[in-house]
């Protein structure tokens, strides 16, 4: 067990921002505090998003084959000319946001907020900020901003480091 | 018998953990917490959360869909 003598860390750096991809860094952000670990993330190009107060986040049809859904009892997935149509994104993220809700899985939000009450450590890339032309006013409270060396420092003193 | 009574039915990965840290974070040391969980997941999710946080599992039992697990806060 892990107690004040033994404390673990991880640190995940955040690199995707689709719907899809924010469940497993927010999931193990959240479940690692939860076990008394110190987490800290690191949100750099797409993952930048995710600090963004108003989040509308999407899943991408378009040429993604492993996405199958539940479909009458089979699995479907979407073919690649019927993804690219307008509206595919749309409805494919208010299927799967809809598909969530009934299997009691937690929204983005939801866990971006457990992982904020759980005091993780928040760090927006100042270089994507730039990149992209985001303003701090634009995230979310409680962030902080920082670089490659930010995360460098922060995970040579982590017992897990994750590139999700 | 339960000191408190969590119902994490219907709640999928990592929300039974989620809910169950919070509520033993009001608890008192030795206060035993009950959850109802319908999470197949939950089984040995509590098991490794036990064992990492060092809160004992004093039981974990199935009745078909339903799962219910104790866990003593230390």
């Amino acid at each position: 067990m892990l107690d004040d003598s033994n404390a673990k860390s991880m640190s995940i750096i955040v690199t995707k921002g689709t719907l899809d991809w924010a469940y497993p860094p927010f999931i193990l952000a959240t479940t690692a505090a939860a076990m008394g670990l110190e987490v800290t993330m690191f949100y750099t190009f797409y993952g930048l998003g995710l600090l963004k107060k108003d989040l509308n986040l999407k899943i991408n049809p378009l040429g993604n084959s492993s996405m199958e859904m539940p479909m009458a009892g089979g699995h479907m997935a979407m073919p690649n000319i019927v993804a690219a149509m307008p509206g595919a994104t749309a409805l494919t993220s208010a299927m799967m946001k809809n598909m969530m809700k009934k299997k009691g899985i937690a929204t983005i939000e939801e866990l971006r907020d457990l992982a904020i009450e759980a005091d993780v450590n928040m760090i927006a890339c100042q270089m994507t900020m730039d990149l992209f032309e985001y303003k701090p006013e634009d995230m979310i409270d409680g962030i902080s901003l920082g670089g490659a060396a930010t995360w460098v420092e922060a995970a040579t003193g982590c017992d897990i480091n994750l590139y999700i | 018998m339960a000191d408190q009574v969590l119902d994490a039915k219907g709640l999928n990965c990592p929300l039974p953990i989620l809910r169950a840290k919070k509520a033993l974070k009001d608890m008192s040391t030795g206060a035993v917490l009950e959850i109802i969980a319908t999470d197949p997941g939950a089984v040995k999710d509590f098991q490794a959360f036990c064992r990492t946080t060092g809160n004992e599992l004093v039981s974990s039992a199935e009745d078909g869909d339903i799962y219910t697990f104790e866990i003593r806060k230390t």
